[in-house]
């Protein structure tokens, strides 16, 4: 890859304009990326308290804190705001947009008018989120009817405001789809391409297909409690497993949505600090799209208790099993990655090995979920919590969180402080584990979710799981205190401290606004390390 | 489209337009690639009503084939023709330009717009005779379909009139010309689908039983 020279001194970079109008009006890439960063994060830390709430009225079994009516609010919102604002946005419109066109040697995204519009459009899905808080949704995040067309919450304002929020999700697909395809660098060929490019591909197409059919149920959702429309109300003829299926038509994509790119960060990091090409990049770069594909015809496994045929039961678990392989894939290739690197342990690394293991338990609990016998005894248990959790905090969030300190110096032009970054590290693993690995078990003893009350029996483990979310709530406080002392007094980051070879480490750290001086002419493929040609040549 | 319009510099004070791939071939493929997966969203918007449709048909044939009769096919079929035309008009406009008249643009795109109003008063007169007979979105199962449906339609028209009239002013302000005319172009592809869409909603709801 053509090395472009680094201007010493240039400062600030994209960062030098100030001011909120720089911000609000801008058109580039890396500050709408930047906005979406911090908005999705804001609404991490507010789902978190929702989260760390559930866990202190479940350190007793009788509701001691609040009503059962308030806890079922603080789960729907804890649910709502991590997966619409936080989980969905905050890989693809945050990192993605700061990273995709420094990826592929462009000067911005396609449509960088159409880039600023999906962020306001996201705030104003968040504002009439939380507008609808005036009479907050006790629905669960999934919305079920026929209760959500009957409870007095606020169901219809909330459908707007995701409805928004899926709209900006679309145009972000829709621009970076674009991008991609017409904006590469002369030289960046489809198989130069970083690999994270190639999830966050696969993403967009997902979030462009699916999306519409969820913006729709949501307006149906809306018309039955406005008009009276029938598609969802059995009393007029019409089914609430329609529901069910158009729900999950996109929820269960919208899975891999969440999952590959962090894949993709995972399939940057492990190559860079192993000293390693990576292994089996184009099955990584196809598997991506495998599972983009496959994953439209698995949502029929959240509604095996819902009573569709036993065929269709059937087909969708054989379907579920199958999604595993491209998946399977990916972990594999990674491990040969590792295998005989010289490896390093800097903080990105460590969430990367973390993202492997933590997905593989959550991967590999899977199967009992996916298969019909087991599923009905698990089915809306802990184990089914544990499972979730697992795959989106266990493998999206921390993939978030490797991507975040592997590219901290790149966006802000500073260093953390990496002794500091270790230690949140342990304490979020040790904190992840003790929460969540438990509710594994609580879950196979028995124990339904979404109750404020349980058995006695199950006091020991729900109080293990409260301590650990303390020691997750105490780690990601001091990762992101980490953060905050690294803005106001890193020492200044070299423009590549992790001597990576994509070609967003090729520019100054901050990056220039246009992010080349020249635009890259590319040779070879980002994972040269001792073979850089690539595999092909 | 956003690609060209960012020259128009409007935003005010704005950090640092990209001037990015200034070469006018890549924002057109660019342009045209982006509305086709808008296209694709938009199949899917209307895709998961096209299902509904058939779960529900499936169903309950006999209530489909009683209620489909209630419904106006003239008016039906005169809307038919109106947004046929429409197309037909956008075509000519998108001809135009390449020839470099921009008149003729406008007074073309001018006529869509105009058709997609008659439609939509059509549209006015059959759901007015409807609700006086009593039937609304939340009558049965096929009228929630017909209600949904058609309005969605509606809206889409809606929003199309207002994307071409916008193009037209455009025009009127020098922006096209035979070498360029994307939003032109784009314009028309989406009225186009939107045409496109009525002509599975006519059969499907007012002619087949």
């Amino acid at each position: 890859m053509e090395h472009v020279e680094e201007e010493p001194g240039s400062g600030r970079g994209y960062l030098a304009e100030r001011g909120w109008r720089s911000w609000a009006y801008t058109m580039d890439h890396k500050r709408i990326g930047v906005m979406y960063l911090y908005t999705t994060i804001a609404f991490f830390f507010i789902g978190g308290i929702f989260a760390l709430l559930l866990r202190l009225e479940l350190l007793s079994p009788q509701a001691k804190y609040f009503s059962d009516h308030t806890y079922n609010v603080f789960f729907t919102l804890h649910g709502a705001m991590m997966i619409f604002l936080f989980i969905i946005p905050a890989i693809p419109s945050g990192l993605g947009n700061f990273f995709i066109p420094m990826h592929i040697g462009a000067r911005d995204v396609a449509f960088p008018r159409i880039n600023l519009a999906s962020y306001w459009v996201f705030v104003a899905g968040f504002l009439v989120v939380i507008g609808s808080l005036v009479s907050p949704m006790d629905t669960g995040w999934t919305f079920y009817t026929p209760y959500s067309a009957k409870t007095g919450a606020a169901v219809a304002t909330l459908s707007f405001g995701i409805f928004l929020i899926g709209m900006s999700s679309i145009l972000t697909g829709l621009n970076f789809i674009v991008t991609i395809h017409k904006l590469r660098a002369p030289g960046m060929t489809w198989h130069r391409l970083p690999l994270f490019i190639w999830g966050m591909y696969a993403t967009s197409i997902i979030q462009v297909v699916a999306t519409p059919v969820v913006g729709v149920t949501f307006l149906l959702l809306a018309m039955e409690r406005l008009f009276g429309v029938a598609f969802f109300d059995p009393a007029k003829g019409g089914d609430p497993v329609l529901f069910q299926h158009f729900f999950w038509f996109y929820s269960h994509p919208v899975v891999y949505v969440m999952i590959l790119p962090a894949m993709g960060i995972i399939s940057e990091v492990i190559p860079v600090f192993s000293r390693k090409p990576i292994f089996g990049y184009s099955a990584i770069a196809y598997s991506s799209l495998a599972i983009a594909f496959l994953g439209f015809l698995v949502w029929g496994h959240h509604m095996f208790t819902s009573g569709m045929s036993p065929l269709a039961n059937e087909i969708f678990s054989f379907m579920t099993f199958f999604v595993a392989v491209p998946t399977a894939v990916k972990v594999f290739n990674w491990i040969a990655t590792l295998y005989k690197g010289s490896i390093t342990f800097e903080s990105p690394m460590l969430y990367a090995l973390t993202f492997i293991f933590l997905f593989a338990v959550g991967g590999l609990t899977g199967p009992f979920l996916g298969a019909l016998s087991t599923d009905v005894q698990l089915h809306d248990t802990y184990f089914v919590v544990a499972h979730f959790h697992y795959t989106m905090m266990g493998g999206t969030v921390m993939g978030f969180f490797a991507g975040l300190h592997y590219w901290f110096p790149k966006m802000t032009g500073k260093m953390l402080n990496e002794k500091i970054a270790r230690i949140a590290w342990a304490l979020i693993f040790i904190g992840f584990n003790v929460t969540f690995f438990t509710m594994f078990i609580t879950g196979f003893e028995g124990m339904p979710r979404r109750y404020a009350e349980y058995l006695p029996k199950f006091h020991v483990e729900n109080v293990i799981s409260s301590v650990g979310s303390a020691i997750l709530a105490v780690g990601i406080a001091v990762m992101f205190w980490n953060f905050l002392q690294g803005l106001r007094k890193g020492p200044p980051a070299p423009g590549n401290p992790w001597r990576a070879l994509t070609l967003e480490w090729q520019t100054p750290s901050p990056p220039i606004t246009e992010n080349f001086p020249e635009i890259p002419v590319v040779t070879g493929w980002p994972y040269g390390y001792g073979n850089p040609e690539g595999p092909a040549a | 489209m956003a690609v060209r319009l960012r020259e128009s510099g409007r935003a005010g004070r704005v950090s640092a337009p990209p001037s990015g791939h200034a070469d006018p071939r890549v924002a057109f493929e660019a342009a045209k690639l982006g509305l086709w997966t808008f296209l694709a969203t938009e199949v899917l918007l209307f895709g998961a009503l096209f299902t509904a449709y058939t779960v529900f048909r499936l169903k309950y044939p006999a209530l489909f084939q009683s209620e489909h009769l209630k419904l106006n096919r003239v008016l039906g079929t005169l809307n038919t023709l109106v947004l046929i035309t429409s197309s037909l008009s956008v075509v000519l406009g998108v001809d135009a330009i390449r020839r470099g008249k921009a008149r003729l643009l406008e007074r073309y795109y001018g006529v869509t717009v105009l058709l997609g109003a008659v439609f939509l008063c059509v549209k006015y007169i059959e759901w007015t005779e409807e609700f006086r007979h009593g039937l609304y979105p939340g009558t049965n199962i096929f009228f929630s379909l017909y209600f949904m449906m058609t309005g969605l339609h509606g809206i889409h028209v809606i929003l199309g009139m207002g994307v071409l009239a916008y193009v037209v002013v455009l025009s009127r302000r020098g922006r096209f010309s035979e070498g360029y005319h994307t939003p032109v172009e784009i314009a028309g592809l989406y009225w186009h689908f939107v045409d496109l869409v009525w002509i599975y909603l006519l059969p499907l709801l007012y002619l087949i039983g």
